[in-house]
């Protein structure tokens, strides 16, 4: 070790640094820094990029002082199950003090990306203003912002490349943001605002696209009529990724026709989505594209019947990312199993929640995919039942998963044939799957799932858990078995005490836990929180009443609705809302 | 009108198709005309019938099997079981807070369900409150009414066709909803039209047009050649508008022969043309062209103040 440190020293920082620029992975400069001074030295100071999981785990000046030539950030706000309205709307996640920590220490930064944040138009107003070589802004799932903030982005960057929102909710103002791009901006490489309601100008649109002739991907939100879009596309053939407004139009008219054959010259584009209202009888415009595709999201478009949509997709053979409503069914899944062979990537959601007409998709698909794709690491499904028979048939012919999630659509429905739970069809997966890192379970499900997952599942890093176990033990085996473990999300099951209590050191070595409406009493969380000084253990309720009028009405003995823990370098947060109590 | 009167009586139906119960079907009529508030209940409970229930059975069967207890009294429709292990208060609760509103008139059923399931042995209970599950969790899908299962976002709530984007907002904490980026197709793209005189109806597909001129145009399509044949077989002296097959014009501006209405969702009929095109999409249920002459009938009859004559 000393000679291999006196060989590195005649090696000037230049050099090093030149090494490590080849580190792309946070684990591994995160590795590299722990190796000795010098490196860590060398490594802060050329670091480029940081990815902060939980933004509550450190803070801004932290960030600075450690990472002082950052130019790229990513941050992540609320817990996972906020996207299902289990957190209340002001728990927290501000990017502001970001934002204006950095501004003060006149950070360089280029890049911003923040998934489930609060972004308010003050923000976006003072990132415009600060950062002048700032290059590329994504927001999924973030809130708190209106148009006015995009228009201070589209006016005040001169170098934007980037503006990525995804699925925010944005107070859209239908003000002229789009119009305020200036004429000198010709940087745009990518654009989405998909998920906004309001209505845009679309000349100012057209004009923004003909003079950015980098542009690669385009994502058009719903006000957005076929008639804009054929214009588009006659402009920016060169796009790699499309997202369709609206896409409803009389087939026979003189625009769609116009449309079909700007299509036809568009032969760059490989990802596809949007159809956020779609006419089935306009689809087959898009057909000359469909041997290119390797992205296809038809998870909008709930008006697609099953034939029209297995008709588009035996024209993609490419597809690796295969997003759809379970309008497609089952045997429109085994068109998709016989033509779709590159598919990496499947998601099937729910488009009927309530009981109305006929059902969705069962285990028969899933097994169909799983035997006619080989490539397929990754599954979201949502379904109307299913069975351990056919989990363990997915398991033996996908054994490369690496995101299993199912869900349901009833979370406690046992086997379809056989009525037992569906304890052995989650033990294949995990068993037959060793790669897998990401897992959600549902159904009818008894500590002996858990016993599965926390044997096999070693690769784990996130976990969620919805109605399911018997005991206290089902969590043990998971804590105690998932070595990997970084977030473990339970809801409405019967953990306790004992559970929480077991190997409290085991939440550092995690990101975060959360539990709502299981056993956990709130005399255990303040036993855990007075034990780990490095973890925060929020109880949240709801909204109405304080913390001191919880305060007044829980005792220790009594359950908590809400916990999430979470470990963390810089102590309770200090903007936690009434309804939140850090012990 | 027969015809017409005809289509009052049927409107409660139309209810009723939707209701699958049978409080609503006298409601309705009062309903309509007690507006919105009364469409509210409507709505929101146009969940399936006891779709709610069998998963709080659900509920009810396993937590009892989990404290060895049975409960064959009287069920009091807002707690399902007696005893309390906080678990299963919870579960209650949970249920509680997200049902849009409580189902009295199921209570009897679940009751003898539960006494049902109690009465078998203990160890088989559990086998058998499942049994009792799946069946009744197999004839529907998701009973949605757990907040936030099934685990999608909102928006997505919204996109899931059916009456969905209205009753879709269970976010407890006022965020704001995302409104549904993607108008309410009805199940099918296409709407009956009929025409006065003419025994035989059409289909159009509405998802084709963007303007009332489109839609007109249409109309006149698929009706110019059956209402030539019906002429000719009806040997009626009415003058000829144009040379061949008479063209059917002027059907939203009252200027022609014949007038093009709707009915909509709520049952009334319309005349087409007064409100955005995206709008009536979402609203029409079926078309219908009218001769205009009957129009100023109409007006003296149940829907006065329905239908606007424009002169």
């Amino acid at each position: 070790m000393c000679l291999f440190q006196s060989v590195m020293n005649y090696f000037p920082e230049e050099v090093l640094e030149h090494v490590f620029d080849f580190l792309t992975s946070h684990r591994d400069r995160n590795a590299v820094s722990l190796v000795c001074k010098s490196w860590y030295s060398v490594e802060k100071f050329s670091r480029k990029k940081v990815f902060i999981g939980n933004c509550y785990a450190v803070n801004p000046e932290r960030l600075i002082a450690r990472f002082p030539r950052l130019r790229s950030l990513i941050l992540k706000g609320k817990p996972h199950f906020a996207d299902f309205n289990l957190v209340p709307h002001d728990w927290g996640g501000h990017v502001y003090p970001w934002i204006e920590a950095m501004a003060k220490s006149r950070i360089n930064l280029e890049e911003l990306r923040l998934k489930r944040m609060v972004v308010s138009d003050e923000s976006l107003k003072l990132l415009a203003k600060s950062f002048p070589n700032f290059k590329s802004l994504v927001l999924v799932s973030c809130e708190g912002f209106t148009t006015n903030g995009l228009a201070a982005i589209a006016s005040n960057c001169k170098f934007l490349r980037e503006l990525d929102l995804q699925e925010n909710e944005v107070d859209d103002r239908k003000g002229h943001w789009l119009s305020c791009f200036p004429e000198s901006c010709t940087s745009l490489v990518s654009l989405n605002f998909a998920c906004l309601k309001g209505e845009v100008n679309a000349a100012a649109l057209e004009r923004l696209v003909a003079r950015c002739r980098n542009l690669r991907s385009l994502r058009l939100n719903h006000a957005l009529p076929l008639e804009v879009l054929q214009k588009i596309l006659v402009q920016a053939p060169q796009l790699n990724d499309l997202g369709t407004g609206s896409f409803t139009h009389d087939p026979n008219s003189e625009t769609f026709i116009k449309l079909k054959n700007a299509v036809k010259n568009c032969h760059s584009i490989r990802s596809l989505s949007g159809f956020l209202d779609v006419n089935g009888r306009c689809l087959p415009a898009v057909y000359p594209i469909c041997a290119n595709l390797t992205a296809l999201n038809l998870s909008y478009a709930p008006g697609i019947f099953s034939n029209e949509l297995t008709k588009l997709i035996r024209h993609c053979k490419k597809i690796e990312r295969l997003w759809i409503l379970d309008t497609i069914g089952d045997k429109g899944l085994g068109v998709v199993a016989n033509t779709c062979k590159e598919l990496q990537e499947l998601r099937v959601f729910p488009s009927d929640l309530y009981g109305v007409g006929n059902a969705a998709v069962t285990e028969e698909g899933l097994v169909a995919i799983s035997a006619g794709c080989p490539k397929l690491n990754s599954i979201l499904y949502f379904c109307q039942q299913m069975t351990n028979a056919a989990l363990i048939t997915v398991a033996k012919n996908c054994p490369n998963f690496i995101r299993f999630r199912l869900c349901t659509l009833n979370p406690i429905v046992p086997d379809a044939a056989t009525n037992q739970p569906l304890d052995e069809g989650f033990g294949a997966i995990v068993q037959s799957c060793k790669g897998l890192t990401r897992l959600s379970v549902s159904g009818q499900l008894t500590d002996q799932v858990f016993l599965y997952i926390g044997m096999y599942a070693e690769q784990l890093e996130m976990l969620s858990i919805a109605f399911a176990g018997d005991s206290d033990k089902g969590m043990l085996y998971v804590l105690n078995g998932c070595k990997k473990l970084k977030k473990l999300e339970i809801r409405d099951s019967p953990f306790g005490n004992m559970a929480l209590l077991s190997d409290m050191g085991k939440y550092e070595t995690m990101r975060s836990l959360w539990m709502s409406s299981c056993q956990v009493t709130l005399g255990a969380c303040k036993t855990l929180a007075e034990k780990m000084p490095r973890l925060n253990v929020e109880i949240i309720s709801e909204n109405e009443g304080g913390a001191g009028e919880v305060e007044a009405r829980l005792d220790d003995r009594d359950r908590v609705e809400k916990m999430y823990l979470y470990r963390t370098l810089v102590g309770p947060r200090t903007d936690a809302p009434d309804f939140v109590r850090t012990l | 009108m027969e015809d017409y009167s005809r289509e009052d009586e049927g409107c409660p139906q139309l209810l009723d198709l939707i209701a699958k119960g049978g409080e609503w079907v006298g409601k309705s009529a009062v309903e309509r005309s007690h507006g919105t508030s009364e469409e509210k209940k409507l709505e929101l409970r146009l969940a399936p019938p006891g779709g709610e229930w069998s998963f709080e059975e659900s509920y009810a069967t396993i937590s009892r099997e989990r404290d060895g207890l049975f409960s064959l009294g009287p069920c009091p429709q807002n707690t399902v079981l007696k005893p309390p292990s906080p678990w299963q208060q919870q579960q209650q609760q949970h249920l509680q807070t997200s049902y849009l509103h409580p189902v009295r008139r199921e209570s009897s059923q679940l009751c003898s369900n539960r006494a049902a399931a109690a009465a078998a042995a203990e160890t088989k209970a559990f086998s058998v409150a499942n049994t009792a599950v799946h069946n009744t969790a197999q004839k529907r899908t998701a009973p949605a009414s757990v907040v936030g299962w099934p685990p999608i976002r909102s928006f997505r709530k919204n996109i899931a066709s059916g009456s969905s984007s209205k009753q879709a907002s269970d976010s407890p904490d006022g965020a704001p909803r995302k409104v549904s980026t993607v108008e309410n197709c009805p199940r099918t793209p296409f709407v009956k039209i009929n025409m006065d005189g003419i025994p035989i109806g059409r289909k159009v597909d509405l998802k084709s047009y963007n303007t009332y001129e489109k839609l007109s145009f249409a109309v006149d399509e698929l009706f110019r050649g059956l209402l030539a044949v019906q002429k000719k077989l009806c040997s009626g002296g009415i003058k000829d508008e144009g040379d061949g097959v008479e063209k059917i014009g002027g059907l939203l501006d009252g200027s022609g022969e014949y007038t093009l209405v709707y009915e909509d969702h709520e049952g009334d009929r319309m005349l087409v043309g007064d409100v955005p095109w995206h709008m009536f999409v979402s609203t029409v249920k079926r078309l219908r062209v009218l001769k205009s002459s009957e129009l100023s009938a109409l007006s003296r009859g149940p829907k006065q103040g329905k239908i606007s004559m424009n002169n």
